[in-house]
């Protein structure tokens, strides 16, 4: 088991995913610079936050370009674990892997904070142990979070149940107050159809030791173990 | 713009160079200077660059120690923290260009001491922001505050540096001329820390980064100047960031750093090529020979006066082993980054430009890096202090509604949580952020190791004003309590000293003034400067700011178990206090919100008393007793108790204390006496802690205990009570609604 960390100009949070499988999980890893266009070896991938390319279009707009996207669609079409975060879910998005899309925060503003997020379901390569309804203690950085998706999308995500997480309160109750960005239903993450690639606004790799104040995000990145959905 | 036919008396004052200046200049070259080395001239001999008003006064600060490894002189100071790694560090102000242009000053000033230290070597891993604005009840302040924090979060979240800390404080005094001041810290393997030095007689010098294009010409020339009604002209001089091209860079430089190709590096910052090819040539005894023809240009029709005085932010100058190269280049390329063979490191000294074929500029090196003008400027003690020592605040009215102005404090803009600004700030990458903004200091861990750092930033600009030397020590004497409370031994500090005008005597000696209190408090705590920077003419219209010296301290915790915050944590423990209160109301926050006072003398300090409580803190917390330590700052100790209920995640435990002292009951619960620490502890570790603090010297009073749902202090004339719920209402909101008043 293998874990191929994407590294585009401007990416930041891969060496926080470094640390944590290294250091915290003991996964084998290795970084994947976007320029390549093998992911030979790798049986998981993870695109980390960060502002790749700058993001001066529109956010994950360019980065959907990169060489290494034509492999990472190719992964993705074959069942391969994907799990993007805060900018890894915005590119995802751009490069048509996930629904729906992600806005300017309705603040305005760039926020950085600890949420709180509802696990809606577990059957994902990432939420496989988790329990259902699970509500985890994980921290946001964005200022483009703000999920939208046309009415009927959003009502086939919710048919097919594609909402992975929710924004909720420390008790579990999806509501206004806990939604730091205005995301429409408070979609915190969604998945593929085909339930095997992941996005999420928060920093799972932020909150993977006691010392930083939760371990909640292990659950996302300790369940990378079980590999694929089904064998490949 | 076009070269003038020749050099003018007009000319050169245009330039801000002095006749006697110019006298040196013709001396120095044995001729008159072209029009390209009057600019180089006048950039490199500017106070922004030369320091020539303050050299004199610096000298006097401690600058060595056991643990300094660099000391001011490098582009960042270096301590070492054990583990075989090094810190880098350094604070630097970009306050005029944030008055002109709020985002891209504030944005440009975090890329700029970004640069400063991966220079060195060290991938940068915090940011702390020190503000000083005018009142936010003004629209032009609330202005100027939103851009200056729009452009932090836009720069620092971008390139990727989580900015953990920092001050943010009103006052009148900086309504024309608000203060931007950034520190940047970042850690190295100790072997491994890079000079800013030229070596080796052919090496090529090689120009990486962004095009060069006009903006920020005469930068450092507008930054030694003060500001009149023309000053929004000058919006062009302010530079444009790119937070995406200089995380390449940082990548990119790092990657080359950890290869031995590397002889000398420097950013281009303020005076850009100009500064950093001749400071570079300075610092290794030799010469650099450049053609501005090869300097990648983004508009056309620049002259070598503009090419050489340009500050276009994002670019870096590197000298690299001869026959290096290729593969210099490679890592660069891999990065998109443009990458060019400018020059060459040459013998005897020179700094030589040349544009194509022709010759535009020869100037020694050494003379403009080192032999600027060194002014023993004038000093007069300022007549203010006669009226404001002789205050009498002893007539003042004691408030009959203490409870209120405790919630007033608590909603002020100084004191009311600061959260709506920190949001704005990514303060948790690289996963080291064990103590998040809002306790009295940052403490990041140190990966690898089981220590932490401890991060903290102080300056009262008020205090200083009513009396620069104890403001100058006062300031470092906060700044290491903060460390101290946060867990950690206080280091080293870096410094940032923002002044008006110099050429006024009355503000030279606020500054000289200011300078000997750090260095008497530097010394006694053993924390030595590893540089810093000036900041002078904070003037508009001739009304200079208060002076504000801005002290960043760091700190090392040997276990980052120790790291401790400043709420209290559980029902039941035991409310000491560190330190003793005084009846000193002189200068306090207290005075300016509910008098409208700014008048008195600051609190006094006795530096063995400090080091005393400090010491018993330090150890205290080391040996597991403490649950909470907090430092009696702003609203004194009714607004540090207030802080400790009302500021933790929670924010819900309440407290009874019996404040003991006979004096006013105002001075009791909100005079900033210095050297005091609120500690919280377990009820079985109080003796521990006395018998700690009495081996110190330190005094040490129970003060009550936490519990319940109000804060409830009682002393002579004093009987309060205030629910913790309503405490941290008013602190929670206070700024929001600030900045949202219109």
């Amino acid at each position: 088991m293998k874990v191929g960390i994407l590294v585009f100009p401007g990416t930041w949070s891969h060496q926080d995913f470094a640390h944590v499988f290294q250091d915290v999980l003991g996964l084998s890893w290795g970084y994947v610079w976007h320029k390549g266009t093998s992911l030979a070896g790798y049986d998981a991938l993870i695109l980390p936050g960060g502002f790749a390319h700058g993001d001066y279009l529109r956010v994950g707009a360019i980065a959907r370009f990169s060489p290494i996207m034509e492999a990472v669609v190719r992964f993705a079409r074959d069942g391969g674990p994907v799990l993007g975060s805060c900018n890894g879910f915005q590119i995802l998005c751009e490069a048509g892997l996930l629904p729906g899309a992600l806005l300017r925060n309705r603040s305005l503003q760039y926020r950085c904070q600890w949420v709180h997020v509802r696990t809606e379901h577990c059957d994902t390569p990432f939420t496989r142990t988790a329990r259902p309804g699970q509500v985890l203690k994980i921290p946001i950085s964005h200022g483009d979070g703000r999920y939208y998706a046309p009415p009927e999308i959003l009502a086939r995500l919710r048919s097919n149940g594609q909402v992975v997480f929710r924004y909720c309160t420390p008790a579990g109750a999806a509501a206004d107050e806990a939604n730091p960005n205005g995301s429409l239903e408070h979609i915190a993450g969604v998945c593929s159809e085909g339930r095997n690639v992941v996005g999420l606004m928060p920093h799972p790799e932020r909150a993977s030791e006691p010392l930083l104040g939760s371990e909640d995000g292990r659950v996302l990145l300790e369940a990378i173990r079980g590999g694929a959905l089904q064998p490949r | 713009m076009r070269e003038p036919g020749r050099i003018t008396p007009e000319l050169v004052a245009e330039h801000g160079i002095t006749p006697e200046e110019y006298a040196r200049i013709r001396a120095i070259l044995g001729r008159e200077p072209n029009f390209t080395e009057l600019g180089i001239f006048s950039v490199m001999w500017s106070e922004h660059c030369s320091y020539k008003s303050s050299r004199v006064h610096l000298k006097t600060l401690p600058t060595q120690g056991p643990c300094i490894l660099q000391g001011p002189g490098e582009n960042a100071g270096v301590v070492d923290i054990g583990d075989g790694l090094a810190i880098v560090f350094k604070m630097e102000s970009h306050n005029h260009p944030s008055f002109i242009e709020p985002y891209q000053g504030a944005a440009t000033g975090v890329g700029g001491i970004i640069r400063d230290i991966f220079t060195m070597g060290a991938r940068p891993i915090a940011l702390l922001d020190p503000l000083r604005f005018g009142p936010l009840t003004e629209a032009r302040s609330r202005f100027i505050a939103g851009g200056v924090v729009a452009g932090i979060s836009g720069y620092g979240n971008a390139v990727g540096v989580p900015t953990v800390g920092g001050e943010l404080c009103v006052s009148e005094t900086y309504a024309g001329n608000p203060l931007v001041n950034v520190m940047c810290l970042g850690i190295a393997p100790r072997e491994r820390i890079f000079l800013a030095r030229a070596e080796g007689v052919g090496n090529p010098v090689i120009y990486v980064g962004a095009k060069t294009g006009r903006d920020g010409i005469h930068g450092a020339t507008m930054a030694s100047e003060t500001f009149d009604e023309g000053s929004e002209e000058r919006r062009p001089t302010v530079q444009v960031g790119d937070p995406f091209r200089e995380k390449l860079l940082i990548e990119a430089c790092l990657e080359l750093m950890a290869g031995s190709d590397v002889v000398g590096i420097q950013d281009m910052g303020a005076a850009g090529l100009t500064c950093s090819s001749c400071e570079m040539a300075s610092r290794g005894g030799v010469g650099v020979e450049i053609d501005l023809a090869k300097v990648p240009r983004r508009e056309t029709g620049m002259i070598p006066y503009e090419i050489m005085l340009s500050e276009s932010q994002e670019r870096m100058l590197l000298v690299v082993r001869r026959g290096s190269e290729r593969a210099v280049m490679d890592i660069f390329h891999k990065w998109d980054l443009d990458a060019v063979v400018i020059g060459a490191v040459t013998e005897g000294g020179l700094l030589r430009v040349r544009d194509g074929d022709r010759l535009v500029a020869e100037i020694p090196a050494h003379a403009l890096a080192e032999e600027g003008p060194v002014y023993h400027r004038p000093m007069q003690r300022p007549a203010y202090l006669d009226e404001t020592e002789r205050a009498d605040l002893a007539r003042l009215p004691v408030p009959d509604r203490p409870d209120e102005v405790l919630l007033g404090l608590l909603g002020s803009a100084n004191i009311a949580c600061k959260r709506p600004v920190w949001r704005q700030y990514d303060h948790m990458l690289f996963c080291n952020t064990a103590v998040e903004p809002g306790s009295d200091a940052a403490v990041l861990r140190v990966q690898g190791t089981r220590k932490g750092l401890a991060l903290a930033a102080d300056g009262n600009g008020r205090f200083t004003y009513l009396d620069p030397y104890e403001g100058g020590k006062l300031a470092v004497a906060e700044a290491a309590r903060n460390v101290v409370c946060g867990g950690a031994r206080p280091l080293a500090i870096t410094n940032c000293l923002n002044f008006g005008s110099p050429e006024r005597p009355e503000i030279m000696w606020q500054f000289a003034e200011a300078v000997r209190g750090m260095a008497d408090a530097c010394r006694a705590f053993g924390t030595p400067v590893t540089g810093g920077n000036v900041s002078f003419y904070n003037e508009t219209l001739g009304q200079a700011i208060f002076p504000t010296p801005i002290i960043g301290m760091v700190g090392l915790l040997e276990d980052i178990g120790h790291a401790t915050t400043q709420w209290f944590k559980r029902a039941g423990d035991v409310i000491l206090l560190l330190g003793e209160t005084r009846e000193e109301l002189g200068g306090s926050e207290y005075l300016k919100v509910f008098h409208a006072l700014e008048t008195g003398r600051p609190p006094r300090l006795d530096l063995a008393r400090e080091q005393a409580v400090q010491g018993a803190c330090l150890e205290a917390i080391r040996a597991g007793l403490v649950s909470s330590a907090h430092d009696c700052a702003e609203g004194g100790l009714a607004v540090a108790l207030a802080e400790s209920c009302a500021t933790g995640p929670e924010g819900r435990l309440g407290a009874t204390v019996e404040l003991d002292g006979a004096m006013r009951p105002d001075a009791l619960l909100f005079g900033e006496s210095a050297s005091r620490i609120v500690l919280s502890v377990r009820p079985g570790a109080v003796e521990a802690v006395r018998a700690i603090a009495h081996r110190h010297g330190a005094p040490c009073a129970v003060l009550g205990a936490v519990g319940g749902p109000d804060l409830v202090m009682r002393g002579q004339g004093v009987a309060v009570r205030v629910a913790v719920a309503a405490l941290r209402e008013r602190w929670w909101t206070g700024l929001e609604r600030l900045l949202q008043s219109s």
